[in-house]
């Protein structure tokens, strides 16, 4: 656009350059952000605060009254209390697994390093059902592990331990992701200069390298609780949806829909949304301490 | 409390690269050793293997009367000095002093009289509270050095240690270095490509390239009798002439200008000549040569010269002018040599002979030249 009017201008030398050009380009130029904003601004709108103002409309509908009876609900107690014991554990193993699994992909060189860091994100890439049938293949009836865990009197699926194992699958890759680059950015100097300081490998860990890796691993990790609360494709597979069992409060939510009683689905759904905005919340604060981290 | 590092044979390789080839020396207790070389001579590399931080391939390495060579870094209890400091950047200016002394379970008591102690050797007690990123380059390295102090290491190791800062502050931190290693006197060894800073600080040198040890020996020897062309090109800025020895005498074209008795081989051979040991004199006399004032650059008390020889190869001087009187530029005048170091051509090559015989720009490490410059000025 700048091109063409200086190149206009020598045929017009009565016209102060930039008279005629510029409003209009400057407008068009302005025209386009500003579109690009609006729309940003209806998606948020339409698809983000819509759907919550409408849960909130929907939870409250029938009253107060409502609200408290469900919450009082053992299945809706016992599915809260499930999804919170899952989300625990997924968190703990998540944490000392993703750590481990990013220092080995951020430090040492081995063959088909490479593939192991494209595999770490297969579980953000394949369908949360496929994992759930994979789980099911592997411990279900007939499956590879099935006969020992089964003479061991240890059941797999349709249980916790397979919820957990799934929700650990897809969820990891959060912690991983975030923790590799805070290390590679870190270096090796510092733990060598605490390694001739005469620190231990586990003093240099918890000394050195956890304080300086700290916000970008939390960050992953409340990216990963997310994600194991919201969890319902490869749970709902592998635990059966057993009422006031292996329910998960998404899975109430999802029962509620089945047997058409709406309002306690909403007030569930609107209890696990108000939950994630402050996880979400958490997780801007964390972000903003990362980038001073790095910088 | 000070021992001497002895390395032998030290040899270390990433993939198909030789880092290190063969290398020993040694560092004498108590004393100031550099180990001078170009980028990618191995330098490090043998500093590292020292410290543990790198597993030689073969070789050994003794500190004091204790040999270290399969310890761990920790075991070896030496202090270490990064290029870039490494300093711990989530601890405050005094938990990083401390930090050697808190792992190593010191008492309280004395781990804080310790700290005291170092910050005001170093001279940062009023930054004791602050973070590696507030303070300057300068500060931060006397906070790594004051760090790796404190555990009262037997050795000291210091990887390029002003390398990151600038000029002023380098010359101002190596004069530190230099009164408080006489006053604690560690066995240290630097790490430098730096000749000045390598000449400055340490009373032995050993200079490396390629992974070789050229030449291990006082400062003055390095640079006054240096054992292979690239010694004698690396340090200190050098001409590099070529000429023939004949009866061991050196020649270029038909004159005799030096003996060259040490040089077994000839007929060809290179010469090895400081800027400041050209002298110019209006008239012929013994071993001199002609030469052209091409160009002369008055510099307040001395002047750059650049002249030609009558087969064409140029030669850089650098003379006081009140030894210059009646030398201009496209004057026809006579050089001689007050000292030179002659090589046989087909000797290992040095880094300033790669052009050997090149006509337009003389063959001299320039890059040094302006800090040679301020440092003698600084002087008088």
């Amino acid at each position: 656009m700048n091109t063409a009017q200086t190149q206009e201008r020598p045929q017009r030398p009565d016209i102060p350059a930039g008279a005629s050009g510029r409003p209009s380009g400057g407008r068009r130029e302005k025209l386009v952000p500003a579109l690009l904003v609006a729309v940003a601004l209806a998606y948020v709108l339409v698809l983000l605060l819509g759907p919550l103002g409408g849960i909130i409309y929907y939870a409250f509908k029938s009253g107060l009254s409502v609200v408290g009876q469900t919450f009082t609900r053992p299945d809706v107690q016992h599915a809260f209390y499930l999804t919170f014991v899952i989300m625990l554990i997924t968190v703990v193993v998540n944490t000392v697994f993703g750590v481990l699994m990013a220092l080995v992909l951020a430090r040492d060189r081995f063959p088909g390093k490479r593939l192991m860091s494209a595999l770490v994100d297969l579980p953000l890439a394949v369908s949360p059902v496929i994992v759930g049938l994979m789980a099911v293949l592997l411990f279900g009836r007939g499956g590879w592990f099935e006969p020992f865990f089964a003479a061991r009197g240890i059941q797999i699926i349709f249980a916790l331990p397979s919820m957990v194992l799934v929700t650990i699958f897809i969820s990891i890759p959060f912690v991983i992701r975030e923790t590799v680059p805070v290390l590679q950015e870190l270096g090796l100097e510092e733990e060598q200069a605490a390694w001739t300081l005469g620190a231990s490998k586990l003093q240099t860990f918890f000394r050195v390298t956890l304080p300086n890796i700290r916000w970008g691993l939390l960050y992953g990790i409340a990216l990963s609780a997310a994600r194991a609360i919201g969890e319902v494709g490869a749970v709902l597979i592998v635990s059966g949806a057993i009422e006031g069992k292996t329910e998960t409060a998404t899975l109430f939510i999802l029962r509620t829909f089945d047997q058409f009683q709406d309002q306690p689905g909403y007030i569930v759904a609107l209890t696990l949304a108000v939950f994630s905005i402050v996880l979400l919340i958490g997780i801007e604060i964390l972000k903003r301490k990362r980038t001073r981290e790095a910088g | 409390m000070a021992g001497a590092i002895e390395v032998r044979n030290l040899t270390k390789s990433f993939g198909t690269f030789c880092a290190v080839d063969d290398v020993s020396f040694e560092a004498r207790a108590g004393e100031i050793t550099a180990l001078l070389g170009p980028s990618g001579s191995g330098k490090s590399t043998v500093l590292r293997m020292i410290a543990g931080l790198e597993q030689p391939d073969t070789g050994r390495i003794w500190v004091g009367d204790e040999e270290h060579t399969s310890k761990t870094p920790q075991e070896r209890r030496l202090g270490f000095v990064f290029q870039h400091y490494a300093l711990f950047r989530h601890m405050n200016v005094r938990q990083n002093v401390g930090f050697g002394l808190k792992v190593r379970k010191a008492s309280r008591a004395d781990t804080q009289s310790r700290i005291d102690e170092l910050l005001k050797l170093v001279g940062l007690g009023p930054f004791a509270d602050r973070y590696p990123d507030q303070l300057s380059g300068g500060q931060r390295q006397r906070v790594a050095l004051a760090r790796a102090l404190a555990p009262r290491p037997e050795v000291l190791l210091l990887d390029e240690p002003f390398g990151a800062l600038d000029a002023h502050v380098r010359q101002e931190l190596r004069r530190w270095l230099d009164r408080l290693h006489r006053e604690l006197g560690v066995t240290s060894l630097l790490v430098t490509h730096d000749q000045e800073e390598a000449l400055e600080l340490a009373s032995g040198v050993v200079v490396m390239h390629r992974g070789r040890v050229e030449q291990a020996a006082s400062p003055v020897d390095i640079y006054n009798r240096p054992a292979t062309p690239f010694v004698a090109g690396f340090v200190g800025a050098s001409n590099v002439l070529r000429g023939t020895v004949r009866e061991g005498d050196l020649h270029f074209g038909t004159s005799v200008v030096a003996r060259a008795d040490d040089t077994e081989v000839g007929p060809s051979a290179r010469a090895y000549v400081r800027p400041h040991d050209v002298l110019l004199t209006l008239g012929r006399g013994d071993r001199t040569f002609p030469v052209t004032v091409e160009r002369r650059t008055d510099l307040g008390w001395l002047s750059k010269l650049q002249l030609r020889l009558d087969d064409g190869q140029a030669v850089f001087a650098q003379l006081p002018n009140a030894e210059l009187d009646g030398i201009e530029e496209g004057g026809h005048v006579y050089a001689k040599l007050r000292s030179t170091k002659v090589f046989p051509l087909d000797g290992e090559d040095a880094p300033a002979a790669s052009g050997a015989g090149g006509t337009s720009q003389p063959l001299l490490r320039t890059s040094d030249e302006n800090e040679t410059l301020t440092s003698r000025a600084g002087q008088t």
